[in-house]
């Protein structure tokens, strides 16, 4: 084992991506220049080399800032006999390419009748929760989970974000990967040797017994830290991180209700359709007779970013706001019907 | 490039190919034998076929919703082309696609786009595949004038030439984008753009001439062969019927004279009068070859009408390359 960061960790995997098959490039804006660290050994190239370096101008490709067309590229290359890793960093700007995603990527083997396999993976951050703004804070997927033919992911740590990547590249259809920048500097260990982390397994982030929390990304270090809040309070927390949303591990969640009886889901996307509310409507047709209190979303409220840090903090979930659902569907709290922890002011 | 007579024979299967299976297409639409719609090439098969023919068996192409020419001019059998059509099992897409997204890789062909230029991406990263692996493939995109004016192209433009991909961007302007006609909602020429990329731009003026047609985009594709990158071709050329089989507009947006005078000019009796000119074949002989492709119509109508509808479950095979759960 090995301590690394998230942005570390899928720097790693690209780079064993790279060095195990050759079919394997990687575009993107300001990919040569290793910007953000995951396409060199380390942040310097003074330091440790880099992808072009290691890797050549053939392989590793800056693009100019056209996401319709890089994003429809890597399609087209994907379709032909390449195994494209697009970098479009935020994730925000995926709307500008969002014919090529919803028209092309995620229709074509389908509409071909399985003529076209489009290995393909486009990374994207989420930079939410740093003040930069509407443009750039978005938490995109569900609604890329609203399309059928595209895997999604959203690892929360270190070790899933490089075995995910690593699952993803070796994939034949389309994923997209959804990192939190929030994330990029968290630590944890990593294997040294080579590893994969199959798409549609959920990780049972905490064993417990009176609540299931259900975490999405950021939100998992939040839910642990809740979980452990209130373990003082004698409360036993399960914390699922489904580390993939398409493919869903609805089992695992299913599993985990039957034996709690109590779903808290915590989820950085605005609440309406949200991953959230998929993962509601399962669990409220599949474990209905197990559930022993409402289900609760703790949500972004659906409002857009803010910029003044007065004003965009308190809009995510939180350890606090996780803590406090918890607490009302176990009845240490008095619930409402109108879940204002979650909820925006009425919109006028 | 010097075309045996074998080859330009060949060019003129193509073009009656192309031009008997979209006017069955068209009866048969107008029957409700084929559910949908259908976009028809008849009047633009040299256009199709000077390009396709100057692509090797091996070179990518994408296209549009005018779609029918493009599989078949660059060679793909008509029976599961007609298939499709209809919806059948035996379909090329296996009933998936319809009209609108016929693809047969096969012979190279990516798949036709229901969206207007959203398939020169595609061809576009074939493209880039090819150089990266250096397997020598050249990729065609296939776009009208309506889609001269989406933002991908120039994106793809762009990135081809800062690249230098292998690939020609082929503009079909049959001068009307459904009822609008081109020059209204088009600043200055098309092929012109392809300055601005630092690229060669040549506009084909007689897109009823195949011979004209196979070669400018024979300059193109040898370019793009040679490593030297992109090119822009725009041929000028026009729709013998209306945008789609069955549409009937309120507005004669086209002025008689104007389509008279294309209709005069049907690329198909303009070469086979080039053919009997130069001694390349006899009046029976290309009787002889309209009556081959007539029996090849009406063999994919035979093999499509024996065919079987595809099972329900069909609709929930092939969206992954694994079945990841979605079922009814």
């Amino acid at each position: 084992m090995t301590i690394m960061s998230y942005l570390g960790a899928i720097g790693a995997a690209q780079r064993e991506a790279m060095e195990a098959d050759e079919r394997v490039v990687i575009i993107g804006e300001d990919v040569e220049a290793n910007v953000y660290g995951t396409t060199g050994a380390g942040k310097s190239r003074k330091d440790k080399g880099d992808f072009l370096e290691m890797f050549g101008a053939n392989r590793i490709r800056n693009t100019p800032i056209s996401e319709e067309v890089i994003v429809g590229a890597a399609i087209g290359a994907a379709m032909t006999g390449l195994r494209p890793i697009v970098d479009l960093s935020y994730s925000s700007f995926l709307y500008m390419a969002m014919d090529q995603f919803v028209n092309q990527a995620a229709k074509n083997r389908y509409m071909f009748g399985g003529q076209a396999s489009i290995p393909v993976v486009f990374r994207s951050a989420m930079f939410y929760g740093l003040n930069t703004g509407a443009h750039h804070s978005d938490r995109p997927y569900p609604m890329f989970m609203n399309v059928p033919g595209l895997k999604i992911i959203v690892p929360s740590n270190p070790y899933d974000a490089k075995g995910l990547l690593r699952t993803a590249v070796d994939s034949d259809d389309p994923v997209l990967t959804f990192e939190a920048c929030m994330l990029w500097g968290s630590k944890g260990e990593v294997p040294e040797e080579e590893y994969k982390i199959p798409f549609g397994q959920a990780n049972v982030a905490r064993a417990g017994d009176d609540v299931t929390v259900v975490a999405i990304s950021s939100a998992v270090p939040e839910a642990l830290a809740a979980a452990e809040t209130l373990a003082g309070e004698g409360v036993s927390v399960e914390v699922i991180d489904p580390r993939t949303l398409v493919p869903f591990d609805s089992e695992a969640v299913i599993r985990s209700v039957q034996r709690t009886g109590r779903l808290v889901i915590a989820d950085p996307a605005h609440r309406t359709c949200s991953a959230a509310a998929e993962i509601s409507a399962i669990v409220a047709e599949e474990a209905f007779e197990s559930l022993r209190a409402p289900i609760m979303r703790v949500t972004t409220p659906d409002t857009q970013i803010p910029f003044s840090p007065a004003l965009e903090k308190q809009l995510y979930p939180n350890r606090t706001k996780i803590e406090d659902a918890v607490r009302r569907v176990t009845g240490l709290m008095a619930n409402t019907l109108n879940n204002e922890l979650t909820s925006p002011a009425p919109r006028m | 490039m010097d075309l045996s007579s074998q080859d330009l024979l060949e060019m003129q299967r193509r073009m009656l190919r192309i031009r008997r299976f979209d006017e069955r297409a068209s009866k048969m639409v107008k029957r409700g034998q084929i559910p949908g719609t259908v976009h028809t090439s008849i009047g633009q098969e040299a256009q199709v076929v000077g390009a396709c023919m100057a692509l090797g068996d091996g070179d990518y192409m994408s296209g549009n919703h005018r779609s029918h020419g493009h599989p078949i001019g660059k060679g793909s059998p008509l029976g599961p082309l007609m298939a499709e059509l209809v919806g059948k099992a035996t379909g090329v897409c296996q009933g998936k696609g319809g009209s609108l997204h016929l693809a047969d890789f096969a012979v190279g062909s990516l798949g036709e786009s229901g969206i207007v230029g959203s398939s020169i991406p595609i061809a576009t990263g074939a493209a880039l595949s090819s150089k990266v692996l250096g397997n020598g493939k050249v990729s065609l995109a296939f776009f009208g004038d309506g889609a001269a004016n989406q933002g991908c192209l120039y994106e793809a433009m762009n990135i081809s030439g800062v690249w230098d991909l292998p690939v020609v961007f082929l503009c079909e302007n049959n001068q009307y984008a459904l009822s609008t006609p081109a020059h209204t909602v088009t600043s200055g020429v098309i092929a012109d753009r392809a300055a601005g990329f630092g690229m060669p731009g040549v506009r084909v003026e007689d897109g009823q001439d195949v011979l004209a047609v196979f070669e400018a985009v024979t300059a193109a594709v040898e370019r793009a062969r040679r490593g030297k990158g992109p090119s822009l071709v725009e041929v000028v050329t026009y729709r013998f019927n209306e945008h789609s089989e069955g549409l009937r507009l309120g507005t004669d947006y086209r002025n008689a004279e104007e389509k008279a005078a294309w209709v005069e000019r049907d690329p198909i009796v303009l070469f086979r009068q080039h053919l009997e000119r130069e001694g390349i074949a006899t009046a029976e002989e290309l009787d002889a070859l309209e009556a081959e492709v007539l029996a090849e119509v009406d063999e994919a109508v035979r093999f499509t009408d024996e065919s079987p509808y595809p099972d329900p479950s069909v609709a929930f095979k092939d969206l992954y390359t694994e079945p990841i759960g979605a079922t009814a």
